[in-house]
């Protein structure tokens, strides 16, 4: 569904993707894992069009989507879920579920699409007139991911939801993706939560100073005796 | 003992806090989102009101149908000082903002005065003062008040119900987030320029139903309404309604115990004051 070919991207003058090769199927779910500072949140950005791409190409469904405008990835089915959540904090809970219903298609279906959402997380329903700023760290993430859902996205693009949560909510978390993805849509999701992370998905790569060091089937990369001992501890 | 001049002072200064709180929202508005100060805003309010000048007296278009003309014409000026001046340069340091739009301030006066010509000019119209008992009130001023309550909660439910309104909103608290919401914020800054022109535009309607308009209008309530937003808070819509009520009532109970021109040094005194105490604002919001 998703396929990047040979993507390099950066800052300036400064190179943070070399040449990356990433495929994700449709409705697979999909981790990319490394340290600090190898990427990953790059990589997102590149996927979602907020970074453009310097070289390679990055294509949904057979469709290049080089050239489109940063703005109209919500409605090439891409949807992006950004590290620190970033919500709008002086806005209420639903307001911020209103902007992620923003494309025309989102809009005409904006009270079944929240109603699901809702369904989803019940606890945004109890919650749906705070102002968001004031919401818990889990429930602010809940807001996040529901936003990120009212767009009906092909594709769903989690930047580290479980960062900055406690223990008890970072599996709280993982159990709202898991249900996310057992409603049949696609996940890549960026975490340094590893062990957790992957557990939740198909396939992972991982990421090393902006280079796929490891990639392939989770239980193959559980095999992979670098992977173990650098960053699975084992 | 019951002061009925008093309360006409207090009753005339909520009256002009009305007009001040639509001067500083559309200010407010376009601060708030754009991040850009249009320095020479209540040009673009005199602009308004020439384009009713010109309508009513100089082509004889009725009065109604000339005042929704002034929200259109200072809302197409809000879009072209966008477009023209801050879109190119939305990116360098603030400084060059408010210098490109401080120079745009002498074109607007420049240009007012080689058209119309430096006199003061009028539309012509006297409504009468309404008396209640021992009370007299303008009844242009109560227009204003009225039109300009009407105004502030048109722009409310703007802001409130519709999805660009609440985009608008979005914009102001995080802009970098907007492009992962399917929105492009370029298009928000050109509406809300557009929007923040048109409110110049309604502003203008009831000024000129009071005032004579000339080239250097501006200057008589430029450095009140920035002051307003200011001590409001910069960009904060709520801030600069209360601070133009406070400023109004200042003003005029000011002038009812001492005169009018040190009515307006007390207020800028306080405001100065304030702005020691409080250097952000009296209604910032700690983030």
């Amino acid at each position: 569904m998703l396929k990047l070919t040979d993507v390099s991207a950066g800052y300036g003058s400064f190179q943070a993707l070399w040449n990356i090769d990433l495929e994700i199927n449709a409705g697979e779910a999909v981790a990319v894992i490394g340290p600090n500072g190898a990427g990953k949140t790059t990589l997102l950005r590149a996927i979602s069009g907020q970074l453009p791409v310097w070289s390679g190409d990055i294509a949904l469904e057979g469709r290049s989507l080089l050239g489109t405008a940063p703005h109209r990835f919500v409605q090439a089915g891409i949807a992006h879920c950004p590290e620190n959540r970033r919500l709008f904090p002086r806005m209420s809970v639903e307001d911020n579920l209103k902007m992620g219903a923003f494309i025309p298609e989102a809009r005409r279906q904006f009270g079944e699409r929240l109603a699901w959402v809702y369904g989803l997380f019940p606890r945004l329903r109890e919650r749906r007139a705070q102002i968001a700023g004031t919401l818990s760290g889990g429930e602010q993430q809940m807001c996040a991911i529901g936003r990120a859902l009212m767009s009906h996205p092909k594709l769903l693009l989690l930047d580290e939801p479980s960062a900055g949560l406690a223990p008890v909510i970072v599996r709280l978390v993982f159990d709202l993706v898991r249900r996310i993805r057992d409603e049949g849509f696609t996940v890549l999701i960026v975490e340094q939560n590893i062990r957790q992370a992957l557990e939740l998905v198909d396939r992972a790569y991982l990421l090393e100073v902006g280079r796929v060091r490891a990639s392939g089937p989770v239980a193959q990369l559980r095999d992979n005796e670098f992977l173990r001992q650098a960053y699975l501890g084992l | 003992m019951f002061d009925f001049f008093l309360l006409e002072a207090v009753i005339n200064g909520l009256l002009f806090g009305g007009v001040l709180a639509l001067l500083s929202l559309g200010l407010n508005l376009v601060f708030g989102v754009v991040d850009v100060v249009w320095i020479a805003y209540s040009e673009v309010v005199m602009v308004g009101m020439y384009v009713i000048y010109t309508l009513h007296v100089m082509l004889g278009w009725p009065l109604v149908f000339a005042a929704p003309m002034a929200l259109v014409g200072s809302g197409i000026v809000g879009v072209l000082v966008h477009r023209l001046i801050i879109e190119p340069i939305l990116d360098t340091p603030p400084i060059n903002q408010l210098l490109a739009t401080g120079g745009l301030l002498f074109f607007l006066q420049s240009l007012a005065t080689l058209i119309y010509g430096s006199q003061f000019r009028n539309i012509g119209l006297s409504l009468p003062t309404l008396e209640f008992h021992e009370l007299y009130i303008s009844f242009a001023r109560l227009l204003a008040f009225g039109v300009a309550v009407l105004g502030m909660a048109g722009l409310y439910l703007f802001l409130s119900r519709t999805y660009v309104g609440t985009a608008i909103r979005a914009v102001a608290q995080d802009r970098q987030v907007m492009g992962l919401m399917g929105v492009d914020t370029r298009t928000v800054y050109l509406i809300t320029s557009a929007v923040g022109g048109a409110l110049a535009g309604l502003a203008a309607v009831l000024l000129v139903l009071q005032q004579d308009v000339h080239p250097f209008i501006g200057l008589t309530f430029g450095p009140i309404t920035f002051m307003i937003c200011v001590l409001g808070g910069l960009g904060n819509l709520l801030g600069g309604f209360v601070a133009a009520f406070v400023i109004s009532q200042v003003i005029s109970i000011g002038s009812f115990y001492v005169s009018t021109e040190l009515s307006y040094v007390i207020a800028f005194v306080l405001f100065i004051v304030a702005m020691f105490i409080r250097p952000e604002g009296l209604f910032h919001r700690r983030s």
